[in-house]
């Protein structure tokens, strides 16, 4: 069967969960060979040999960490080279996704990015997206090379599939643009202990109607009961009260839940591209207009200071 | 030395409006109006600030689009950039992330740089690649996606906050710069702005100023293809309550029920 090429997003060794469900798309299209770099790469192997990789390619180098970008795509080079896969598939993060466009350039292949399914076509695998915030819905494939696609946090389910997974180092000799720009320092984001907004199962935000930054623990304690990520609109990190990694929205995170809690939120174009796939959508706001009424499954027309405190309450008091 | 500077930006449909695919599933743009993208904003924000410090710069904007993309490229001349090059081919039509990054590579290294600027993505394809792209064609470093940006004695500096870390990234020029809407508030055309934008020079070129073959772009040049576009259906109305005191508990009621609790 032909092998299809899964590049591996993982911090130092622990896999992130939008890799493993890109096995589950990936299965659909060939044998997952995966490519893992860095610190802890070889650390990789035993979760994504579980969910179905029959290799795993990996390589570890200072210039990984030290450089941006540049020498990834050397190596995630030199794979397809050694693997002549029939599509390279790749997690939509910011690096991620910039490294596949530059490795679509070097192979001379068409790229796709921010695909939320895929499936196995006559003329090679066809990426649905959600596109125009989401108003549409479109299918496409490319049309010349290997095809290159980036696919989004949650758009398919993590799958048990055993397979070898195999440990393989992969030889990479980086180009001179390399060590084009250094990454100089790095300063890890503060954990909150909540889940990844992107890969989040239950997203919480708010917004304007939140009305200050000392009123977001009503929605972190909402979030909290409910095993939840926060998010918020752009109208409340403009303001200051958020920051804005929990930007949900066009010019911020795009998020797909299963379950999305819109508190104080009106529902503004800019704000819904990031949201509108969410599977279920509730909301809260005291304005019945608010345009967010017109996507939701559930609304409540009230005060977001009564019915959220209310709300987390019920929560655990129900979660005992 | 003058630092050039070129910002690419790019002429988009208005992102509020209602926005649609034209029958051979290009971006119709005929429904709604089209304006520069919001995000290229930021990048001539930047471009103008770099330039200040600079002790002799010239900022040119560029852009790759039908006939009405003049009209972004005025507004960043309006903003305070110096010259504008518009290409422009009836060729052009229909013309992918590669098509578009391979034009403006040529027309990039026609016109001259020491600093390419953009924004971190277009309203309308959302890709966000674009930069990274132009970066690998020129040959030249990536400076991607920041927050912060700086240059100094011909070295170029920024910050660049990830899902994970925020990173200090430092590279030499020529480079290719992405920025953020973190990066700073774009500034209002000054009507002063206004009226000397309109005696800027704006230079058209086509593909065979660019030395680029009519296959290379358009919808038939494509490395991909779209094969529908299907509007999303309108959500089913779902169920609206008033809060009279049992809002909280009506709503764990549902979630209860959805299995979310």
């Amino acid at each position: 069967m032909a092998e299809v090429l899964v590049y591996v997003d993982h911090v130092d060794g622990a896999v992130r969960k939008p890799t493993l469900e890109l096995l589950t798309l990936a299965r659909r299209v060939g044998e997952p060979v995966a490519v893992a770099l860095g610190a802890g790469a070889e650390a990789t192997a035993a979760t994504l040999a579980e969910h179905g990789a029959v290799k795993v390619l990996t390589a570890d180098a200072p210039e990984f960490a030290d450089y941006l970008v540049v020498p990834k795509v050397d190596a995630l080079q030199a794979a397809y080279e050694a693997v002549s896969p029939v599509a390279v598939l790749v997690p939509s993060s910011a690096e991620a996704k910039e490294i596949a466009a530059r490795l679509a350039v070097r192979i001379k292949s068409g790229i796709i990015t921010d695909a939320v399914d895929i499936e196995a076509g006559d003329e090679g695998p066809v990426a649905t997206q959600s596109v125009f915030a989401a108003s549409y819905t479109t299918k496409s494939r490319i049309s010349q090379g290997t095809p290159v696609i980036t696919v989004k946090p949650n758009s398919a389910a993590v799958e048990a599939a055993p397979a070898a997974g195999a440990v393989e180092a992969l030889s990479v000799s980086f180009s001179e643009k390399a060590t084009g720009t250094k990454v100089v320092s790095r300063t890890p984001r503060e954990s909150t202990g909540r889940p990844e907004l992107t890969e989040a199962a239950i997203v919480v935000s708010g917004g304007r109607g939140v009305n200050g930054a000392e009123n977001f623990s009503i929605i972190e304690n909402l979030a909290d009961s409910l095993g939840a990520a926060v998010g918020a609109s752009r109208a409340a990190v403009d303001a200051g009260w958020y920051p804005h990694s929990n930007q949900v929205g066009q010019t911020g995170k795009s998020v797909s839940p299963q379950l999305y809690i819109a508190s104080g939120i009106s529902g503004a174009i800019q704000h819904r591209a990031g949201m509108q796939t969410s599977k279920t959508i509730v909301a809260i706001n005291k304005d019945a207009e608010a345009p967010i009424f017109d996507l939701v499954d559930y609304g409540v027309v009230g005060d977001l200071f009564e019915v959220v405190p209310a709300l987390t309450e019920e929560v655990k008091a129900r979660k005992g | 030395m003058s630092l050039r500077i070129v910002v690419c930006v790019k002429y988009v449909p208005d992102a509020t409006g209602d926005r649609h695919f034209a029958d051979d599933l290009t971006v119709d743009r005929d429904d709604v109006d089209g304006l520069l993208s919001e995000l290229d904003e930021y990048a001539v924000e930047q471009a103008l600030q770099i330039a200040d410090e600079a002790d002799d710069a010239e900022i040119t904007v560029l852009t790759v689009g039908p006939e009405d993309a003049k009209d972004a490229l005025r507004k960043a001349l309006s903003m305070g950039a110096d010259k504008a090059v518009h290409v422009e081919d009836d060729d052009l039509h229909g013309t992918d992330v590669m098509g578009t990054s391979l034009v403006l590579a040529k027309a990039i290294e026609k016109t001259g740089y020491d600093l390419v600027i953009t924004g971190m993505a277009s309203t309308d394809g959302t890709m966000g690649v674009l930069p990274a792209i132009l970066a690998e064609r020129l040959g030249v470093p990536q400076v991607t996606l920041l927050s912060e940006v700086s240059v100094e004695d011909g070295v170029v500096k920024g910050r660049r906050d990830g899902d994970a870390a925020s990173e200090q990234l430092e590279a030499s020029l020529p480079a290719v710069v992405s920025v953020t809407d973190q990066s700073g508030e774009a500034r209002y055309p000054s009507f002063k702005g206004i009226m000397a934008a309109k005696k800027k020079p704006v230079e058209s070129l086509d593909l065979g100023d660019l030395d680029i073959e009519a296959e290379e772009v358009g919808l038939e040049g494509a490395w991909t293809k779209v094969e529908s576009a299907t509007e999303r259906p309108a959500r089913t109305a779902g169920t609206i309550v008033k809060d009279e005191g049992e809002g909280g508990k009506q709503l764990a009621e549902y979630l209860a029920g959805q299995k979310f609790i």
